[in-house]
């Protein structure tokens, strides 16, 4: 009951997963800052690469109560410059070939990747997965890939 | 008296189909619910298993006479050298060979699980040629049917526990023991503990030359103590070694083995390994043994080694138990550092099942070993020495 409760909830607010590129010039600018205050888009950062004067990278979940209030933020972001692509990929796993060694739980720093401890299975939670990739480097088996 | 029982009768129980028999984790639950004296009565032997990578494992492989023959000098399979610097058509191929043209996506252990997968191998040989073994070149698919022979033998197998990898420097690091983020953000292990076959047999007290074993899915045998074999580093009150200790040489038919068991692997900017399913059932000959087998994780200690230190003794930060790896987080020096492990549990315990299977089906029998392993030795280091200082360390210690 709650379960349901809690999925009918989610449906309401519209979300979307993207990753964000800013040029050198905006990574000095408080521009999440704004998106929050002036457009009302709740900003839920899974990964962030931002360091001055480089390139910086955001990966991001943006929710807000209706879709076109979401599309006004995204275009403010757009109009500064910030390339926007959506997150369609995502990590999967070759089950069939997994070993659950549970070598690509030691990388993954997002907590998405454990070991059950009963069960001693991997388990892979997209939910919190932050497309690092960490985990198809540490992988001895070669069976974590990414999907576009 | 105190409570008995031979190998022999064990053997005859599982004849009979009235034998009992626990993996080394069943056992744990076992004691505690019907207690300690009726399940030392009631159990004959208990199952251990591992599942790791173990680098130093590699196989013998015996190809035929083609016609004309060839004395083969140099061998590739599917472009990975072996050794051939035995009889014309003898082979070695080691886990950690690379391949000339794929390097580190493809190695020995690739040919070996591609041969256990009844997948066909490129074979090419070249030579200098002979009166009796004109050829001098060859080209051709083999598959594991196609050979005489082909039997896995691992100098070093089995680690008896073994030691946890963390990173004090600024920099990830790329070992064995996997990708280390720097300043301690990480830390793996590497044993299946409480079900390693080692950790169960402390003494080497019924695992020995000759015993059988499962090996790769198939029933193998411990041929030698592995290399680096050293039972005397310092152990616990309960004689458990505190950080790599006992090793197995092991053999086994390639030919009978099970892809599931026999897994390669690649550690990014490492190499190539292989992972090994091994598991060694333990007779219950005596009350001492048993008490042996009632080993659990927190029972087995372990040392945390800064890998970041490239030299032959690393420092340790710490001592650790398997319990409290397995948790998920260790403290060390005063800091909670993230664990994880680079052995399958979940494939130590399947191979323990399956040992117990093979058990009550009267598939396996348990075997006497012939010669107890080495218990009082230790690993010697290679020093860098002329000539004068060899002589003179000979003499000393003749």
């Amino acid at each position: 009951m709650k379960k349901t409760a809690k999925k009918a909830e989610r449906r309401q607010i519209f979300r979307k997963r993207v990753m964000l590129t800013f040029s050198q010039k905006l990574v000095g600018q408080p521009v999440m800052y704004r998106l929050i205050k002036e457009y009302d888009v709740a900003v839920n950062i899974l990964f962030a690469k931002v360091l001055p004067n480089e390139t910086g990278k955001l990966v991001v979940e943006f929710s807000a109560s209706d879709e076109k209030r979401l599309n006004k933020g995204i275009n403010f972001l757009k109009s500064l410059g910030v390339r926007i692509e959506p997150i369609s990929k995502e990590i999967v796993r070759d089950e069939e070939n997994c070993i659950d060694c549970g070598a690509c739980t030691s990388v993954c720093r997002s907590g998405a990747l454990s070991i059950d401890r009963k069960s001693f299975e991997l388990v892979f939670d997209q939910e919190k997965c932050v497309l690092c990739e960490m985990c198809i480097h540490a992988c001895p088996m070669k069976v974590i890939n990414i999907s576009f | 008296m105190a409570f008995e029982r031979s190998i022999e009768e064990i053997n005859e129980k599982i004849r009979c189909g009235n034998v009992v028999v626990a993996t080394a984790e069943e056992i744990l639950s076992m004691a505690e619910s019907d207690g300690y004296e009726n399940t030392f009565r009631k159990v004959d032997v208990v199952t251990t298993g591992t599942f790791g990578p173990m680098c130093s494992t590699g196989a013998f492989l015996n190809f035929g006479h083609s016609d004309p023959p060839i004395k083969m000098q140099k061998v590739w399979l599917n472009d990975v050298p072996a050794y051939t610097g035995i009889a014309a058509v003898d082979a070695y191929i080691g886990a950690t060979e690379l391949s000339e043209s794929r390097g580190f996506e493809y190695g020995g252990a690739h040919v070996i699980e591609d041969l256990i997968a009844d997948k066909p191998v490129r074979l090419r040989a070249t030579s200098y040629g002979t009166d009796c073994y004109p050829l001098r070149e060859i080209e051709t698919y083999i598959n594991r049917q196609m050979l005489n022979q082909a039997y896995i033998f691992n100098p070093r197998n089995a680690y008896q526990n073994y030691t946890v990898a963390i990173n004090t420097s600024d920099r990830t690091i790329y070992t064995y023991m996997g990708i280390l983020y720097p300043k301690m953000a990480n830390a793996t292990y590497c044993s299946a503990g409480q079900l390693s076959p080692l950790l169960n047999d402390p003494f080497y007290e019924t695992i020995g030359i000759g015993t059988r074993i499962f090996l790769g899915g198939a029933q193998g045998y411990v041929a030698w103590e592995g290399t680096q074999h050293s039972p005397s580093v310092a152990r616990n009150e309960k004689g458990i070694p505190i950080g790599g200790a006992g090793t197995l040489a092991v053999i086994g038919d390639i030919k009978k083995m099970n892809r599931r068991y026999m897994r390669a692997a690649v550690f990014e900017r490492y190499g190539v390994s292989m992972y090994v399913g091994l598991g060694v059932p333990i007779p219950v000959i005596n009350e001492k043994i048993f008490r042996n087998v009632l080993v659990r994780d927190e029972d087995i200690q372990v040392p945390v080694l800064d890998y970041s230190v490239g030299r032959r003794k690393r420092p340790a930060l710490g001592i650790v138990n398997y319990k409290q790896l397995r948790s998920g987080s260790v403290v060390i020096q005063g800091r909670e550092v993230k664990t994880a492990p680079i052995s399958s549990y979940k494939m130590a315990r399947e191979i323990a099942t399956e040992l117990k299977k093979w058990i009550l089906k009267g598939e396996f029998f348990l075997s006497n070993y012939v010669q107890p392993l080495p218990k009082n030795q230790n690993v010697k280091p290679l020093e860098i020495r002329d000539l004068e200082d060899l002589e003179v360390e000979y003499e000393k210690n003749r």
